[in-house]
Order: structure tokens, then sequence, then C-alpha cells
């Protein structure tokens, strides 16, 4: 039980990570149908430049641990916004209108582009960071097992949950919001009705960058590890979550980031840890087998 | 006579290598209703887009209030006062009436947007009934009214109306027609009009043009062309 419990709450940490991931390529995919595979890699990025942050803020003295995640985490944020911009506008928009699978290519380029970059200019090796949020609170003990939740995790979901209700916010009332479903359902009507289409899917791309830095922060905190390659592999399974939620459907991708999450920690618990990824994509074969639109996805069936 | 809203001189536009429009001329002037008929696949709901520019013109010129728009952006000709309710209505569908509307208003929110929409539930009371239904849900009548309505949120100048009756009962067309001729009367809205149902837009337009394989090959008043053999013949028999 107590076990189980702690599986749990890992796998919410977790989950949250890939289902902020998650959001960005189900944005993209809604809008213009294309699966942005450079995605898991700008959270790569976001990873990095946070960690470049956090360090450069050490090295200087500044030593206020809430202060300095904000700053670092709007600036890495901005920066890798930039370059969500700058990856649609160079490689995306210019194969609009192109035959299906020339962006899909080329977003498989941006993407070893972006991860031999970051190899050059980083190294390859892991780099570090001290924890800088410890501590926890005990929630059970049995038999000298001790469930943990540490602050970090509160952190994880917490913050999670914030950018995803000012995220729901933005698409569901504002003007930006409603440009961006107008586009979604019908990107030629959209323009017929004076929205600057280009303009709203470059938006799209910015505002999924600077979700995918703020999963990359998170990231970086928790496991206190990374390198240029985590962003195949986290981006994979947030792409996996993303589908399993239903492609396009929002809520879905953070539902899916969350089954994927506690999936792998739960079989990591109780079966085999080098399987787990067997296990997430062995489910969500199953799951598209029953349910070809995942589990929030909506059959593309529309009334003429 | 003053120069007119709208020109088309020349204008060809194509779908990959297949031509749809082969040089149309076409003239609509401040306040007229002037309709455009022909047959499936004359190419008329591509003309109605080709003035938006999606897709574009390849050749000729397209003229709006005396401004060249051939070359413009779509959202950017939208912006200068025309509208378009197209084929097919194209209603978002998993938006709220309330929210298909505002999408028309063109970023104009407030009070200028709640000014627009009671006018445009003036004229089809029964969207204001279905405000927070999703537009997938309306039926076909309710659904073109919404187009319409959507297109009128930006108080366009020249409203471009792409086959409103189609697959619509009788009785929703005549109140739709009688609504765009309430319009046009109280407000001087110019309309260029798309329709299978060439009686009654004759009926109503002030001039007509008749498209067959993307060339117009007759032009004249609406009473004019509802008297010509070949229209009748072509356009008319069977029906009505």
């Amino acid at each position: 039980m107590a076990y189980a419990l702690q599986q749990l709450i890992n796998g919410i940490s977790l989950g949250m990570i890939y289902g902020l991931i998650a959001v960005g390529y189900t944005m993209v995919y809604g809008i213009i149908g294309m699966i942005n595979f450079a995605h898991g890699d700008i959270f790569m990025i976001g990873a990095f430049l946070s960690l470049i942050g956090l360090t450069v803020l050490g090295g200087v003295g500044i030593v206020s641990v809430p202060i300095a995640l904000v700053v670092v985490l709007v600036v890495a944020a901005a920066i890798t916004a930039l370059y969500g911009w700058t990856v649609e506008r160079v490689a995306y928009r210019p194969l609009r209108g192109s035959f299906r699978l020339a962006p899909l290519i080329s977003a498989i380029g941006m993407s070893i582009v972006l991860q031999n970059f970051v190899q050059v200019s980083q190294g390859a090796r892991d780099l570090n960071l001290q924890p800088m949020i410890r501590g926890g609170v005990s929630l059970m003990d049995e038999g000298g097992f001790v469930v943990q939740l540490s602050w970090m995790q509160v952190m994880i979901s917490a913050t999670t949950l914030v950018i995803l209700a000012v995220f729901t916010w933005l698409v569901t009332r504002t003007r930006l919001g409603r440009a961006m479903r107008a586009c979604e359902q019908d990107l030629k009507m959209a323009s017929l009705l004076g929205i600057d289409t280009d303009r709203t899917i470059s938006i799209t791309f910015v505002i999924g960058a600077a979700l995918a830095t703020v999963a990359g922060m998170l990231f970086l905190l928790y496991y206190g590890s990374i390198n240029f390659f985590i962003g195949f592999s986290a981006g994979i399974k947030a792409f996996t979550a993303a589908v399993l939620g239903g492609i396009g459907s929002l809520p879905g991708a953070v539902l899916g980031g969350l089954a994927i999450g506690l999936i792998e920690s739960l079989w990591s618990g109780y079966a085999s840890v080098p399987y787990k990824n067997v296990a997430a994509f062995s489910v969500l074969a199953i799951v598209l087998v029953f349910m070809p639109s995942g589990l929030l996805g909506r059959a593309d069936i529309e009334k003429v | 006579m003053t120069a007119p809203l709208l020109r088309l001189s020349g204008v060809t536009a194509y779908y990959g290598a297949i031509q749809a429009l082969k040089g149309v001329d076409l003239e609509v002037h401040q306040g007229e209703i002037v309709t455009l008929i022909g047959a499936n696949g004359a190419g008329k709901s591509t003309l109605m887009m080709t003035i938006c520019g999606t897709p574009r013109a390849r050749d000729g010129r397209i003229e709006y209030d005396g401004t060249d728009i051939t070359r413009l952006p779509t959202h950017e000709i939208m912006r200068r006062g025309l509208a378009q309710a197209p084929e097919g209505r194209r209603i978002f569908p998993r938006m709220s009436v309330q929210e298909n509307l505002l999408m028309g208003a063109h970023g104009r929110t407030g009070p200028h947007a709640a000014a627009s929409a009671e006018e445009v539930f003036a004229l089809f009371p029964r969207l204001k009934e279905r405000l927070e239904q999703r537009g997938g849900t309306l039926s076909g009548g309710e659904q073109q009214m919404l187009a319409i309505g959507r297109a009128l949120m930006s108080r366009p100048r020249l409203l471009l109306l792409d086959e409103p009756s189609l697959g619509l009962a009788p009785l929703v067309v005549r109140q739709i027609f009688g609504a765009i001729r309430d319009l046009n009367r109280a407000t001087g809205l110019t309309v260029l009009l798309v329709e299978q149902n060439a009686y009654q837009a004759l009926r109503l337009a002030n001039r007509g043009y008749v498209l067959v394989n993307g060339a117009i090959t007759m032009a004249g008043g609406g009473a004019e062309l509802l008297a010509r053999p070949e229209i009748r013949a072509a356009y008319l028999e069977g029906g009505h």
C-alpha cells in the first residue's frame, strides 16, 4: 500500500512533465496537422538554458531560490520561444501547402540540428545541478517503508497546474485563444474573417516552446542531470502521451501525460525497470486498437 | 457614373494545372445586388474565393474601392470591408454561436461587437435563442443564418454570399433572401450573390452575370436576364 502510494506520487510528478510537453505537440498538430518532432529538443534547450541561467545566477551570488528560478524561467522561456518561432519560420512555413510528409521530414531534420548544436556547444556528457529544492514530508510509515512527498514534487504539480490553468484561460476566454481555435477548426475560414493565420501559427509555436521550457526546468530540478539527448526520449514519451490522450485535445495531452508517467513508474516499481518503455508503448498500442482517436480525441466526423 | 466598388478585369485562376477562371471581367457598384449564376462546376465559388485571394488570381487585376487588392494577403483584403459567407457555410463546429459571431467582428469586442450582434439578431432572431449552442449542432438553415450573421458582424460594405439557399427548405430560403433585400434597402449594403437557384436570385438582383466554364457569357439586368429564352432553357426550366 505504502509502496503503491509512493509509485503513484512519482508517476504523477513525471506525468505532469510529460503533459506539459505533450500540450506543445497537440497544439501544433491541431492547428497545422503536423507532428513537430523538434519540440522535444526545444524542451531540452529549455533545460540547458535553465542550467546555464541558474549556474550564472549562483556565480554572481544571488542566493534567493524563488527569485533565481523565476528570473531564469522567464529568460529561458523567452529564448526558447524565439527558437520555436525560428524553427517554424525557417523549416515549416516554406513547406506549407507542400505534400504532407515534407514538413515532417523537415521537423526530423530540425530535431537533429538542435541536438547536434547543443552537443557541440555544451558537450555530450551529463551536466549536473546541485539540488535546489530539498526536503519534503513523510506521508506514512508502513513497516519501515516511508512514503515521501518531496517539495520538488509538490512544486512540479503546482507549477504545472497553474501554467495549465492560465493556458486554458488563454485558449478559451481570450481573443488570441479564439483565433487559435478558429485556425485549428478551419484555417481558410479564419483568414476569410481577417485573421492573420501565419501570425497565429507562429504564436502557437511560441507558446508551445514556452511550455516546454517550463517542463525542461522542472526536469532539470527534479533529476539534477541533463544531456543533449533528453529531448529525444522525453519528446517521444510526450508525443506518445499526446496520441494516447487524443492528438489535438488539450485535456487529452495532460491526461495522456499522467497516464504515461503512471504506467512507467508503476511498471518500474512492480515489474522491471528496463521494460518500462515497452509497457508504456504497449499500452499506447492497445488503446489505439480499441480507441483509434485516443482517450479524449474526437473521431473526425463533421456535419456537412 | 462613379467607379465601381469591386472591379475584376481579365482574372484567371488555377487549381493545380486546371484553369478554373478564364479571364473574368465583372463589376459591382455601391449599393447594388449583383448575382452570378451558372451550372455546377462553372467556377462561381472559385471566383468568390479568388476575390479574397485564395486561390490567388494568376493574371488580371482585382480592384476594391479604387485600390488594387490582387496581391494582398487574404486577411488584409478582408479587413478592408469585404466579408464572405462561403460555400458550405464553414461554421466553426466546436465554437458556440456567440463565438462564431465574435470571430466575424474582426477583433472588435465590447460595445461595438454587441451592437453588431444586435443587428444580426434583429435579422435572424433564431440565432439569439441558440447563443450558447455549438455551431456544429445547428440545423442547416440555422448554420446559414449564422454564416451570414458572422459575415455581417464586421459591418462590411461588400458582402460575398455563396449559395445561401443550398439544401434549405423553401421557407428558410425565402426568409434569407428577404433578409438580404432588407439589408440592402436599409443600409445600402452591396451584395455579390452566387446562386444555383437562378430564378430567385435574378428576381432579387439588380444585375446578373452568367458564368460558363470559367468565363462570363452573358450579363444584364436581373429582369432582362430572366426574360431571355436561353437563360430560361439552361437554368430555369423544370424548377419553380
